[in-house]
């Protein structure tokens, strides 16, 4: 194996593993305040959907990225309506999002599958995309990879050192209590939710107006569901996303890896690989009941109503 | 301002006026979207409600279309009533489809009436072992069932494209990715001349009667229920919870892949990529819809029929397109999930009925 090729590699990693930093990345800040959001295949649907509309109609990558974000939070709000407003179950809410979003973006999208757009193009730092090996993977990315390594940056500090990223883990570890002195559980679980959101939607996004760049109904493919289970395997530490973000990155690409190298393995069989090593990946992961549980925000997935 | 008050207890009456409330919803959103779209309302909606099923032939295809989701719904209201998030219907539908073909295949020159039984059974099989490896990482490896399910979907849809793609595809079938058809022995008979209604709609509604009976007159059927509203109760009373986990999604998995194999060796007669429309999926609206209930699922079952049927009615008369099936089957599970919270929670309106609110809202801890 030459050098240019692990180059590409690593650098098709990183591109393959950004939609399912972002959305996991969003998830984290999610369940962190304590809501299990399922949905996150059916916002990042609806980010690709409208962020590919809007970038073919008026031409405008960056106005498609903004209008995806959006398509995100809204459909992050209609979930919050629900399962914080409502106290609905939070699991068959965040199903009901994926359901629905799958649906209304085939719906949206029928008319365009298939049309081409000139997609957002690499560029390249001078001098440090020259490094070999990881220059090019590090350095030699689209601009949204780029704000994929500030958003991580962002969550990792957010979480580390601030003040307001000690309300989202107290509103999830103990809603009551953070409830009893006086912090604001239900706000801070709406922004945690919209958070997720536009992270799912810039995630859409970028399928569709970057990555692909096409749109081609449930084009994403399992990768909502992937970011949840990346949230696990995380252990629910910022750190650990990225890493595990970027090795399903490349079980994502071992196809094109295998096909570069010469095997004929059938590419629906490979095609399996990251949903199975999303399964081995659990399975290793949440072996140890008690670990499992004390990893997770103590109220993951638990309603809260102030009066009760 | 509205506010939401806890009832203290259930609500039997809101639990299933809630489902309708959801459908009459869900008419009126279609309506509105109707006319963004530029259509009559009335008009679009008798086409995706009423014309499908306004002759026999249509009302014959509602029934085709009702076999699969009735059969994956019905297993999948003994999980849920465990408290087990199944989500692999789909999965196990496939697999049920994959496996019974491979069988069918294999039999292809046989001929006597136990071929179609052995298919039957080699489909069932195929469901409930899948279903079963979801059980065997849930209980012995505490892996999420929801997420592992909707990756064995994936895994099998994949396994199924692979196969009508390769070891399946038929050798005298121009490259096409199809299997060969089956020989006449391994199909399911037709119930009606001149329909596709086949016995598929016989084993759902005997799928209806047995789980009715287990989940309403039988001791498993009690510990399943227990487990599923307290797990430490059920713990307590000495009930092996794995062994229930195993059971309740052997059930499920077996009537989805019952429901899979159906599908091939009835109205297709061979397997192709796409054996279902997201049955698997549909199905869990109809569960949730029909209240895990038997009488529900199959009332839910032929709603979600029909709109499939509508979804294409509409694709050919109106021009709209298919996707507008599942867009209907979204909004109606969000609406019923809204409306649900009525169940548990009164609606108050305080600006109106300040000097009420008081006396329920302390009353509530003692009934508590």
């Amino acid at each position: 194996m030459d050098i240019d090729l692990i180059t590409n590699i690593l650098y098709a990693m990183v591109r393959t593993g950004t939609p399912l930093l972002l959305v996991a990345l969003g998830e984290l800040v999610c369940e962190k305040s304590g809501v299990l959001n399922l949905g996150q295949e059916g916002m990042l649907l609806m980010g690709a959907v409208v962020g590919f509309v809007a970038a073919l109609l008026s031409g405008s990558l960056m106005l498609g990225f903004l209008l995806a974000i959006i398509a995100g939070v809204t459909m992050s709000l209609l979930f919050g309506v629900i399962a914080l407003g409502f106290n609905a179950n939070q699991v068959a809410t965040g199903l009901a999002l994926t359901i629905f979003g799958t649906g209304l973006s085939a719906f949206i999208g029928t008319e365009f599958v298939g049309k081409p757009i000139n997609g957002l193009d690499p560029y390249a730092l001078p001098l440090l995309s020259d490094i070999p090996l990881i220059g090019k993977m590090l350095f030699a990315q689209d601009l949204v990879v780029y704000l994929s390594f500030g958003l991580f940056a962002a969550v990792y500090w957010f979480f580390r050192s601030s003040r307001p990223g000690l309300v989202v883990k107290a509103v999830g570890e103990n809603p009551h209590a953070a409830n009893a002195i006086g912090l604001p559980v239900m706000r801070t679980r709406y922004l945690a939710v919209m958070f997720g959101g536009a992270m799912a939607g810039l995630a859409g996004g970028y399928l569709s107006i970057a990555y692909t760049p096409l749109w081609v109904e449930n084009m994403s493919a399992g990768r909502g569901w992937i970011a949840l289970a990346l949230v696990v395997f995380a252990s629910w530490k910022v750190e650990r996303v990225l890493l595990g973000a970027w090795l399903f990155g490349l079980a994502s690409i071992l196809h094109l890896v295998f096909q570069g190298l010469g095997f004929s393995i059938s590419s629906n069989l490979l095609a399996i690989l990251p949903y199975a090593a999303t399964i081995l990946v659990l399975v290793l992961l949440s072996r140890n009941q008690v670990r499992a549980r004390l990893l997770a925000p103590m109220s993951l997935g638990k309603s809260f109503h102030a009066s009760s | 301002m509205i506010k939401l008050e806890p009832r203290g207890q259930h609500s039997k009456l809101m639990a299933w006026l809630s489902p309708v409330l959801a459908g009459c919803l869900t008419l009126v959103s279609g309506a509105i979207l109707f006319a963004l779209l530029g259509q009559d309302p009335a008009e679009a909606l008798h086409t995706l409600l009423i014309m499908p099923v306004s002759d026999l032939y249509g009302v014959a295809e509602l029934f085709v279309k009702a076999a699969p989701i009735l059969l994956c719904a019905i297993g999948l209201s003994v999980v849920f009533k465990a408290k087990v998030w199944n989500i692999g219907a789909e999965g196990q539908l496939l697999m049920g489809g994959l496996i019974g073909s491979a069988c069918a295949l294999q039999l292809i020159d046989a001929e006597g009436v136990w071929v179609l039984p052995l298919v039957l059974l080699s489909g069932m099989v195929g469901g409930a072992l899948w279903a079963l490896l979801a059980a065997w990482l849930k209980t012995y490896f505490n892996a999420n069932e929801i997420l592992t399910t909707i990756m064995l979907n994936y895994i099998a849809l994949n396994l199924l494209i692979w196969a009508v793609h390769g070891p399946l595809k038929d050798p005298d079938g121009f490259n096409f990715p199809e299997s060969a058809m089956f020989s006449d022995s391994a199909l399911l008979p037709t119930l009606i001349d001149g329909t596709r209604i086949h016995y598929g709609m016989m084993f759902a509604l005997f799928a209806v009667v047995v789980v009715w009976v287990l989940l309403s007159r039988s001791f498993l059927g009690f510990q399943i229920k227990v487990l599923g509203l307290d797990a430490s109760a059920a713990r307590l009373a000495g009930f092996r919870e794995k062994r229930l986990v195993w059971i309740a999604m052997l059930i499920s998995g077996a009537l989805a892949g019952l429901a899979g194999v159906g599908e091939v060796s009835g109205p297709l007669g061979q397997l192709v990529p796409q054996i279902s429309p997201g049955y698997g999926y549909a199905a869990i609206i109809v569960a949730f819809l029909g209240r895990l209930h038997p009488v529900g699922i199959l009332l839910a079952t032929l709603l979600m029929a029909l709109i499939y049927m509508g979804g294409e009615m509409a694709q050919i008369n109106l021009g709209l397109p298919i996707a507008l099936t599942g867009l209907f089957q979204g909004m109606l599970l969000f609406y019923l999930l809204a409306c649900d919270v009525l169940i548990n929670f009164r609606i108050r309106i305080p600006a109106l009925s300040r000097s009420a609110v008081a006396p329920i809202a302390s009353q509530k801890e003692t009934v508590r």
